[in-house]
Order: structure tokens, then C-alpha cells, then sequence
């Protein structure tokens, strides 16, 4: 093969066998710092970070361990963003049920989107994402509900299961860390089982796992809704934390931003998205204040990657240990 | 007043109007990104950045300097298409050798940053630039009303159209080309050099980005947003017709361009949408694009 595909290139190092001592105790640290965050950092900044960490890992799925690059996915957050958003304040849903809407709309919308677009590959995959998440946003930007250009605002948090006000922003924050939590190691799960084990086989040469008698579309497809379920999932939660639904969040600027966020973090590492979101947001965070223009910012970030560490942060780091040894 | 199908004749010329003059853009965007697409097996995602350069080269021109539409109309294109040999050099030759997703990040940061640019600058309102003298005015054709600029812009871009195709196949430079798209090192080991004919086809294809662009400053306004509206479409016509010849890329342009054209008659709401419409029953009847091979 002349080229490389897109996740070898970044070939993470081949996971550790078993869980080692460093995984162990990387979760422990990880899960202390979770449980920490919202007393040392602003709570709705961490939320944030969740949020999108959840996104770009969910993205990641499909990137790196498929090694599909969807250019579309903002249709799946911001989608799934808008049908919470709507279910509560229209239906009075509560949020955990508006969470599921929104999050099994998403799911059908990647099995819609996600059947059209495997039947391409590559670049066209790409741009078939793109253009039909371009369609979606013209469709919220049209569809009486979505509130056109205001968005819907003011969504009320309400109460979790009945009992938890999620208004107190202590609870809320626990909630979207559990959430993040129960994605990421559903996304570990997936990786590490043997149907992850056959998405990385496509991922590593498609010919050979469709000789091997694999039906190649039924698996990209499946990872296709899945990672667009998980995207919803944050969507619609991000939906609740800033009470907002908006265009903002459908548009192929976001695309962009969560294939940055793992592209920064590492494609194809476990941890690399969730590092990348953490960066990204708070870049954004930080220039906001400045009048410096964020899409040069961004830009310029990606045109690094790129020609300099395809690998990602992650992807750079891992390599390096692995050196060591 | 003639009638068809129930809407007024003029009304439907008109719209089918505009249309022709989307699907020139169209064309001659989809053209330059097949002919990027071609060569460099790279998709070009800053083309609507070097689209909208075309037209803001123009209006520099014009503003600072009081050049015309006429020079710019050479100049821009040269300006961009050097720009761009700068940034093949720098950073796009660098991402051949990679799987071709790297090209199409590349050029979205590229694009990101040049749009990005022009936005902190000079905002998200347009500038406006004036048709030339010589084309103000409009014919009465008996049937309809034309404004000359548009009547000129659609035998512009049909020129355009019509002499990349023949560089592409009927010169020295085009066989190199198509000789070097089917088998680079071949092609490297009989003298000719490769490395610079990626090069000349890059700015060859942004040239004809920034064409459009000037061509376009009189009709739309000069507005930093104009080449991200309108890549996006452009890539599902490039979909829709599939990249593997140039003549389909043309074609598929013009036509989108009328359906939509069309669209807006008859069903308004779906103007903005009809194109990506096209585009998945097109995937679904033959995922290959019209004219694809595959």
C-alpha cells in the first residue's frame, strides 16, 4: 500500500495487555481529579470540558479506531442538543428521559447518515458527512421549533429521577461526570472487545477483513450510530448544563473543532480526546477575552498537528514510554 | 402573461436565471477541485478561501490602487494562484506521502486561518463592488430582462470552462498532467518534473478559485464569509458528479445550479436543501456520482 491509512499513521502503540499498574493507577488519579475539579476550577467550565470530552472521544471511536473521519458530527450533538432541549421545555420532559430522546434521536439520525455515507470511502466519506450535516443545519435553521437564529434558550434544568435539583450547579456537575464516566468506559469497552477488535482490522486493512468473511458495512455502520449515540449523549447534556440549544452547535465549525480535539489529544488513544477537549475549551475560554480571532488560532493549531505531530499529545507521549522500554 | 405549470414565464426565467449563474460558480469551482483532486489526490477545503481572496484581490485592487475590474480580472487570479504556490510549497507538499485525509485537515486549518483573517478584519458584512461601465444596463430579450454583467458572467465561465478542459486535454502541459495523475514515477524517470507540475496544478486550480471570485465580487458582495457558504455545496457537487472528469464536474456545476434554480420556484424552502438531496439519492442510486467510474 502507497499510502498510509489515517490511523496507522498514528499507529497507537499497542495497548498493554491486561491492565498494568500505570493504567490503574492513571484511573485512580483520573477519577480523583473528576471528583476534585469542581472545587478547585469554576463547575460550569469543567462541565464543559466533560462535555466535549465525551464528544471528541465519541468522535474518536469512529477516527480512530475505524478510521473513518466523519466531518459531520456536529449534526449528532447539536441535534440531540435541540431535542432535549425542546422535549423539556415544550413537554416538560424531565431531563433524564429528555437525555434519552435526545440521545436515541441522535442515534437514528447516525443510522441515516451513517447508511448513506459508508457506501463511499476516504475523502468522499468526508465530504458526504459534511454535506449532509450542512443540510441538517439548514433544516434547523428552517424548522419552526429550533427557534431559528435565538436558538431555544432558558431551558429549566428540573429535577433528576424526581428528587435531584439539578439547578444546584454541585449536583449538576456530579451528574455530568457520571454521564462523561459512563461513556468513556463504555467507548473503553467497545475498543476492547472483539467486535472493537474487528472495527481495527477495517481500520488496518478493509480487503482483507471483507476476504475474512466480515461484513464490513454492518460494522462500520454500527460504529457509526454508536459513536453518534455517544455524541448525542453530550449534546444533549451540554443542552441542560447551559440551558441552550442553538445553531452553534450544528454547524460544521463544531465538526471541526472535535476532529482538532482529538486530532490535538491523539487519534486513536483512549485518553487523547478527552486531553484535547480540556485544551481546546480552554483555549477558547481564554481568548474569548482577548480580541484575538479564534479561528486563526484554531487553524493555525491544525496546520501544526499536522505537519508536525500527527500523533497527537497522547500519541507522542505513549510513543516516548514506549521508547523508554 | 404566459403561464407555465401556473407561475408566470418571467418569474421562471428569472429564477432559472440566477440558477445558471450559481451553477457557473459551481462549475467552475467543482472544476478547479477535480482538477486539484486529479493531481495532487489532495481535496482542496481551502478552495472557497482562495475563492473569496479572488474577490477581495479585486476590491484591494480597485480601492487602493484604482485598478479595474479588467486587470483584476488577471491580476487576482495571479495573485492568489502565487500565494498559493507559496503555501503548496510550504506545507502541502509535505502531506503527499500521508493518507489523503491529512491533505483535506491541512487545507480546512488553512482555510480556517485565511478566512479567520479576513473576518478580524473586515467583519462578516460585505463590501460592495461595482459592476463595471461597460456592463451596466440590461438587454430586453423580448422574453426576459437580462442584466448584462449576468449574460457575461454565464460566457465567462463557459470560456473558462471550455479552455481548462482543453489545456487539460489537448496540450504538452495537459498530457504531462494526466500522464503524471496516472503514474507519477514514470512520468519523473522520463525528465519531466513532477514536483513542479503538483505546484503549477495547485495554483492552476486555486487560480481558477480566485477567477470565480472576481468574476462573482459584483454579484454577491465582497464578504469574508462568501467562500465557507458556498465550498460546502460545491463539495456535494463534486460528490454528485463524481471527481473523475472534468467535463462531469462542469456539467454536474450547471445543472445543480439550474435545479436549484428551478427549486426555488416551485417549492422555496427547499432551495437551500435541494442540492444535498440530490446528492443522497444520487449516493443511493449510484454511489459511484454521475460520472464516476468506479
Amino acid at each position: 500500500m502507497a499510502t498510509q491509512t489515517a490511523a496507522t499513521a498514528v499507529a497507537p502503540a499497542p495497548e498493554a495487555k491486561g491492565t498494568s499498574t500505570r493504567t490503574i493507577a492513571l484511573a485512580i488519579v483520573g477519577l480523583l481529579i473528576l471528583l476534585a475539579a469542581p472545587f478547585v476550577i469554576y463547575p460550569v467550565f469543567v462541565m464543559k470540558v466533560l462535555c466535549f470530552a465525551l464528544f471528541a472521544a465519541a468522535f474518536n471511536l469512529l477516527l480512530g479506531y475505524v478510521g473513518l473521519l466523519s466531518f459531520g458530527h456536529a449534526a449528532f450533538f447539536g441535534g440531540a442538543a435541540y431535542i432535549c432541549a425542546y422535549s423539556i421545555k415544550a413537554w416538560n420532559f424531565p431531563p433524564e428521559i429528555a437525555i434519552l430522546a435526545g440521545t436515541l434521536f441522535a442515534a437514528a439520525l447516525g443510522a441515516v447518515i451513517g447508511y448513506l455515507a459508508i457506501r463511499r470511502q476516504g475523502i468522499y466519506f468526508a465530504m458526504i458527512t459534511l454535506a449532509l450535516s450542512q443540510m441538517f443545519f439548514f433544516v434547523c435553521l428552517q424548522a419552526p421549533f429550533t427557534g431559528g437564529e435565538d436558538g431555544i434558550q432558558g431551558v429549566p434544568r428540573g429535577k433528576l429521577l424526581g428528587f435531584i435539583d439539578l439547578g444546584d450547579s454541585l449536583a449538576m456537575y456530579y451528574f455530568v461526570a457520571a454521564v462523561f464516566l459512563f461513556g468513556f468506559l463504555a467507548i473503553w469497552r467497545i475498543v476492547n472487545s472483539p467486535f472493537g477488535n474487528i472495527l481495527k482490522a477495517i481500520r488496518e486493512n478493509e480487503q482483507r477483513a471483507i476476504s475474512l468473511g466480515y461484513r464490513v458495512d454492518h460494522y462500520k455502520l454500527g460504529a457509526f450510530v454508536i459513536s453518534a449515540a455517544l455524541t448525542g449523549l453530550a449534546g444533549a447534556v451540554k443542552a441542560i448544563v447551559f440551558q441552550l440549544a442553538s445553531l452553534t452547535d450544528v454547524g460544521w465549525q463544531m465538526s471541526g473543532e472535535v476532529i482538532l480535539m482529538t486530532l490535538l489529544g491523539g487519534i486513536g488513544t483512549l485518553v487523547g480526546p478527552v486531553a484535547g477537549a480540556a485544551l481546546v475549551v480552554s483555549l477558547e475560554n481564554y481568548l474569548a477575552t482577548s480580541s484575538f480571532p479564534v479561528p486563526v488560532v484554531i487553524g493555525t493549531i491544525f496546520v501544526a498537528c499536522v505537519l508536525m505531530f500527527r500523533r497527537g499529545i497522547v500519541g507522542e507521549i505513549n510513543a516516548f514510554l514506549d521508547r523508554k522500554k | 402573461m404566459t403561464m407555465i405549470f401556473g407561475y408566470p414565464l418571467p418569474a421562471l426565467l428569472s429564477q432559472l436565471l440566477i440558477g445558471l449563474i450559481n451553477g457557473s460558480f459551481y462549475a467552475m469551482l467543482s472544476l478547479g477541485l477535480a482538477v486539484i483532486f486529479g493531481m495532487l489526490r489532495v481535496i482542496n477545503f481551502a478552495h472557497g478561501a482562495q475563492y473569496m481572496l479572488g474577490a477581495f484581490f479585486a476590491w484591494f485592487l480597485l480601492r487602493y490602487f484604482e485598478v479595474g475590474y479588467w486587470p483584476s480580472l488577471i491580476l487576482a487570479p495571479l495573485g492568489v494562484a502565487l500565494i498559493s504556490v507559496v503555501l503548496e510549497k510550504v506545507f502541502l507538499s509535505r502531506v503527499y506521502k500521508l493518507d489523503h485525509l491529512y491533505g483535506l485537515l491541512l487545507t480546512f486549518g488553512l482555510a480556517l486561518i485565511i478566512e479567520g483573517m479576513f473576518r478580524h478584519w473586515y467583519g462578516t458584512s460585505g463590501q460592495p463592488y461595482s459592476i463595471p461601465s461597460v456592463f451596466t444596463g440590461a438587454l430586453n430579450l423580448g422574453f426576459m430582462i437580462l442584466p448584462i454583467y449576468r449574460g457575461w458572467v454565464i460566457v465567462a465561465s463557459l470560456v473558462i470552462c471550455l479552455a481548462t478542459w482543453l489545456l487539460i486535454e489537448k496540450t504538452q502541459f495537459g498530457a504531462y498532467l494526466r500522464a503524471a495523475t496516472e503514474n507519477p514515477t514514470l512520468v519523473q524517470s522520463f525528465g519531466v518534473n513532477v514536483p513542479r507540475l503538483l505546484t503549477l496544478t495547485y495554483a492552476l486550480g486555486a487560480g481558477l478559485a480566485a477567477l470565480a471570485g472576481v468574476l462573482a465580487a459584483p454579484i454577491y458582495q465582497v464578504s469574508p464569509l462568501m467562500g465557507q457558504n458556498i465550498i460546502i455545496v460545491v463539495f456535494a457537487v463534486v460528490v454528485i458528479g463524481g471527481m473523475g472528469s472534468i467535463l462531469g464536474a462542469v456539467v454536474t456545476g450547471y445543472m445543480l445550479g439550474l435545479v436549484e434554480g428551478l427549486t426555488k420556484v416551485f417549492y422555496p424552502e427547499a432551495s437551500s436543501t435541494v442540492i444535498f438531496v440530490i446528492m443522497v439519492v444520487v449516493l443511493l442510486l449510484r454511489p459511484a456520482g454521475l460520472f464516476g467510474k468506479e
